[in-house]
């Protein structure tokens, strides 16, 4: 009988052996705790259950012809066999909790376990969206709360708590803006992004049926300021800027690039997803700016959970309060904490509020992840987070420019992330051959290809949650794979060696597309 | 500051590698003027884990929880048992904590989960293929009508009446980008949806027909019939499902014709959570349709070795390569709570899908019936699933309230939902899940029976 669970991998194919782990092959395909995993639909079959349910008594009655008579192929495991299924899948994973994730941009940071504790209380994760409001006071309370902090900590006059991740936040910012535009009759059609701009930002503004422009950056790894104010006119509704910027610099122009935008009639759109860096310390409303989301997961340290899911609330300034999505909150002078979805919103301040972007309230379970976490920290903690963040980051760059090329080190200090380049590395070998050999050294690699103003850019961020320890031996480890990359190393073009799958092939993958189990290949 | 590992010496001597006298020195980039000279107004000091706790509990504790009332709310989040196996397996920290998965040789776990995720709900829907999940039901539904848009290259979209009002709203704020023309009414209170009154709407402008299944008001339309019209007319049909345990039940919208199916997964293994964060499906009846698809993907490849293994895939439709040419500027999944979905859905298997539904069927028709005698009580519905429409005679949204004071969560009113429509005043949505008991839906029995007295 042939064993039915080794993916992809059929029993008698000998495992060729590319690297130092040398030993004769498995039956199983297997190696000690480095366990195979078949899929759910080898293993689970559609008459196996892990739940007790009763057996249906009797015909559905009121389905009105609607029955489902044909298979539905949703294979079923009992309780142990899900348990060990999804175990032995999740040990396949890197993450946080296993070591350092220098993700430039993304903020991997630990996950403090008490944020899961509270999100996890009745009050909070057993209410229905639609519940009496009587019913709920102490869930607007954390909403308000949340708001109240983000808007304090930015400098800022409101909040939209709605959107669902930081792309939608970005996408009610901008709604803000041409609510604001449309709102003294002006039909501008043109926003500016910077070229270090997330792919979000240009996605952003095009979906919401604005033109695209760029503006160039500095070699230093700024915006352009006089570029971008001879670009600016009246056609202009707004510039994305994200500030620290994506080659890890802070914008020392910022005010004088909002006063500029602002003189011309349009708005400041910030991209918050690097708010990390200056918590505590900056305000980003005393820089001019008018929207930014802020990434909960990232500056908050609300889970990665593998992609999501996000929340994305925008702070918003004086000029775009009132042109917020519903629903919102608002606590009125008698001290009560209200939720306003519809009809009176203009009681609330809201002269203009331009609809839902979501179904419901928001990430309910992410703001009191964030709550948490604020309070964790305090106004001193806070603080501390962005210094240390910026002192790991700036450790980093000064103990690597040695042996990898920093090129914007010489113009200073980096704010919470390193930026490094492949200039110096051997002919043939890249950025991607230094990441996967990183791999092998038992970290996440960096950000890679990121900014694109960088040639075989690397982005690496190492947040305040790391140890000086942690952080020695991640620069030993990347500067012995910058050596081997420079010395020409062609072991490194096959790396990962020791990861529980080598080098995956994304081309057959993207020209055969194959989606589901079972699924013919696709044209 | 129990999160901050560093000490003051270390500080130290990292300032000193990196040749600054001070912190303050790093953040020289930073304008004078724009530095905050004191600590941020009104915010503690740093709080221990038992002073936070106690203060969140104290806010959550003034919440009345769902198991702590007889709960019958519906209207697109719905009340199931979620096994304890599900939250167990969500917490480990290598789902928990890890990265979206770019680099596929260390995030299997995450990819293959993604896999299998995708294959699930392309099955439960009916569907080729579906992808690896958006933020959730409502956002879902603006975004197959914005993929119906660029599938066909036409500008009018048709909304049933019975499309739950918030995705409708959604769908018409994201249409003022996309000056999309949207056609909507509302729900007439009548036992059938009016499928000859939608169809009557859907022209050669028409880009997509959205349907919802099971309706707001908790009816069945027949699809097939939409389905035919809407092609007839070269238009897609996008169907939404906010309570994924009736596809165990009723005929998935894929083998009805259904082009594009989006829906909210919320009920299978993620829970109420206030509204969010919840889960959003997405799938394809025809696979000619991925590359117009929003969001990620997770294909089948081999690595080097010719094991198989697994990769996010045609990422070239995507913001990150795209930019302005994306096809969504969506940068993200609901990489937990599709596991949470997955992971559920795992333990039910077919037969556990199949009886979880029939359950939930049987106890809304045991409520249906009980309530039915109440006086002053007439249940709307020819047919449902778990969730009812009665109508009161009387403002529902103050019944609502009155039974809440007794610590009943009686069900959603349609006044809630449609605030400025005084013909729906009455109407209430009454959810059955398997977590109501025959004695919850005669503590609402009886409970009305005084409240409209």
């Amino acid at each position: 009988m042939s064993a039915p669970n080794q993916s992809g991998w059929k029993p008698g194919t000998p495992v060729q052996d590319h690297n130092a782990m040398s030993g004769p092959d498995t039956v199983t395909g297997n190696r000690a705790l480095m366990l195979e995993e078949p899929l759910l639909f080898e293993i689970g079959h559609v008459e196996t259950t892990g739940v007790d349910l009763p057996e249906p008594s009797g015909a559905a009655t009121r389905l009105g012809g609607m029955e489902r008579a044909a298979a539905i192929g949703l294979p079923g495991l009992s309780e142990p066999e899900t348990v060990r299924h999804y175990t032995r899948l999740s040990r396949q994973n890197y993450a946080i909790d296993l070591g350092l994730f220098p993700l430039g941009s993304c903020t991997m940071k630990h996950n403090p376990r008490l944020n899961e504790k509270v999100a996890r209380m009745p009050g909070f994760a057993d209410v229905h969206p639609l519940q009496p409001v009587q019913t709920v006071p102490g869930a607007l309370e954390v909403i308000n709360e949340l708001a109240h902090w983000l808007i304090e900590l930015t400098g800022m006059h409101g909040v939209a708590m709605s959107p669902k991740a930081g792309a939608h936040g970005e996408l009610c910012g901008i709604l803000c803006i041409r609510a604001a535009l449309e709102a003294r009759g002006d039909a501008r059609k043109v926003v500016l992004v910077p070229e270090s701009a997330h792919g979000t930002n240009p996605a952003t503004a095009a979906f919401a049926g604005y033109e695209v422009e760029d503006i160039p950056a500095t070699p230093e790894g700024r915006v352009d300021l006089e570029a971008l104010k001879a670009r600016l006119g009246p056609d202009v509704a707004a510039v994305m800027i994200t500030n620290p910027n994506t080659c890890g610099l802070f914008e020392r122009d910022m005010k004088a690039i909002s006063d500029a935008v602002h003189a011309a009639g349009g708005f400041v759109y910030c991209d918050g997803a690097n708010f990390n860096a200056i918590v505590g310390k900056v305000r980003p409303g005393d820089l001019g700016v008018d929207a930014m989301h802020i990434n909960l997961h990232k500056t908050f340290s609300t889970p990665h959970g593998g992609g999501g899911p996000g929340s994305g609330p925008v702070v918003l300034s004086e000029a775009l309060s009132p042109f917020g999505p519903l629903p919102f909150t608002a606590r009125t002078a008698d001290g009560v904490v209200h939720l306003v979805e519809e009809e009176n919103a203009a009681d609330y301040g809201h002269v203009q509020a331009f609809g839902r972007m979501t179904a419901f309230h928001g990430q309910m379970g992410m703001f009191t992840r964030a709550l948490t976490y604020i309070l964790s920290h305090g106004a001193d903690g806070l603080k501390q987070v962005a210094e240390d963040a910026v002192l790991n980051a700036n450790y980093i760059l000064r103990s690597l420019e040695d042996v990898l090329d920093a090129p914007f080190g010489p113009s200073g200090p980096c704010m919470h992330e390193a930026l490094f380049s492949d200039d110096g590395f051997a002919e043939g070998l890249s950025t991607l051959d230094l990441a996967k050999a990183l791999i092998d050294e038992g970290y996440h690699p960096m950000t890679m290809y990121f900014p694109l103003v960088v040639h075989g850019a690397m982005l690496v961020e190492p947040t305040e949650t790391e140890s000086k320890a942690a952080l020695d031996q991640f620069i030993m480890a990347l500067r012995s794979v910058a050596e081997r990359a420079k010395a020409g190393d062609e072991t490194m073009k096959t790396a990962p060696h020791y990861a529980p799958r080598r080098r995956l092939d994304e081309t057959q993958a993207a020209r055969k597309p194959v989606l589901a189990w079972n699924d013919a290949n696709m044209a | 500051m129990r999160y901050l590992p560093l000490t003051d010496a270390d500080r130290s001597a990292m300032l000193e590698k990196i040749g600054a006298p001070d912190v303050d020195a790093l953040f020289v980039d930073v304008p004078e003027a724009a530095r905050l000279s004191g600590p941020i107004e009104g915010l503690p000091m740093h709080a221990s884990e038992m002073a936070v706790e106690k203060h969140m509990r104290r806010l959550s504790k003034k919440n009345l929880a769902a198991a702590d009332a007889a709960f019958f709310l519906g209207a697109g989040a719905y009340r199931h048992h979620v096994p304890a196996s599900v939250d167990h397996i969500i917490q480990r920290g290598e789902f928990l904590t890890a990265y979206t998965p770019y680099q596929p040789e260390i995030a299997q776990g995450t990819l293959q989960m993604l896999f299998e995720f995708q294959t699930q709900v392309a099955r439960l829907y009916g569907c080729a293929v579906a992808n690896a999940s958006m933020y959730d039901g409502s956002t879902a539904c603006w975004e197959a009508v914005a993929m119906a848009g660029r599938v066909t290259r036409k500008k009018r979209v048709v909304l049933s009446g019975a499309l739950h009002p918030h995705y409708a709203e959604v769908v018409k704020t994201m249409a003022k980008f996309t000056e999309d023309e949207i056609a909507h009414a509302r729900p007439a209170l009548q036992a059938q949806p009016d499928n000859d009154g939608l169809i009557a709407r859907i022209d050669d402008q028409t880009s997509c027909v959205v349907v919802q299944y099971p309706d707001i008001l908790g009816r069945l339309p027949d699809l097939q019939q939409i389905a035919d019209a809407a092609h007839e007319k070269g238009a897609l049909l996008i169907v939404v499902n906010t309570e994924p345990v009736a596809l165990g039940a009723i005929k998935s919208p894929g083998e009805q014709g259904a082009d594009i199916v989006v829906g909210e997964g919320q009920s299978i293994g993620v829970g109420l959570q206030f509204g969010g964060p919840y889960l959003g499906l997405f799938a394809v009846r025809d696979p000619k349709h991925v590359r117009q698809m929003p969001g990620r993907l997770c294909g089948e490849t081999v690595d080097a070795e010719g094991k198989r293994g697994f990769v996010l895939t045609l990422s070239t439709r995507e913001q990150h390569i795209r930019r302005e040419k994306a096809t969504s500027n969506i940068c993200t999944n609901s990489g937990l709570c599709a596991l949470a979905f997955s992971v559920h859905m795992t333990l039910l298997g077919e037969k556990g899908l199949r009886r979880l539904a029939m359950e939930n069927h049987r106890l809304a028709c045991h409520a249906a019936d009980r309530l039915a005698k109440v006086p002053g009580v007439s249940v709307l519905n020819d047919s449902f699933f778990n969730e009812f429409t009665v109508r009161l005679g009387q403002d529902a949204r103050k019944v609502v309230r009155k039974l809440a004071d007794r610590g009943i969560l009686g069900g959603v009113s349609l006044g809630r939902l449609y605030p400025d429509n005084e013909e729906l005043a009455d109407g209430l949505l009454v959810a059955v899940t398997e977590t109501t008991t025959e004695e919850d839906v005669e503590t609402l029995a009886s409970a009305l029976e005084e409240v409209l007295a």
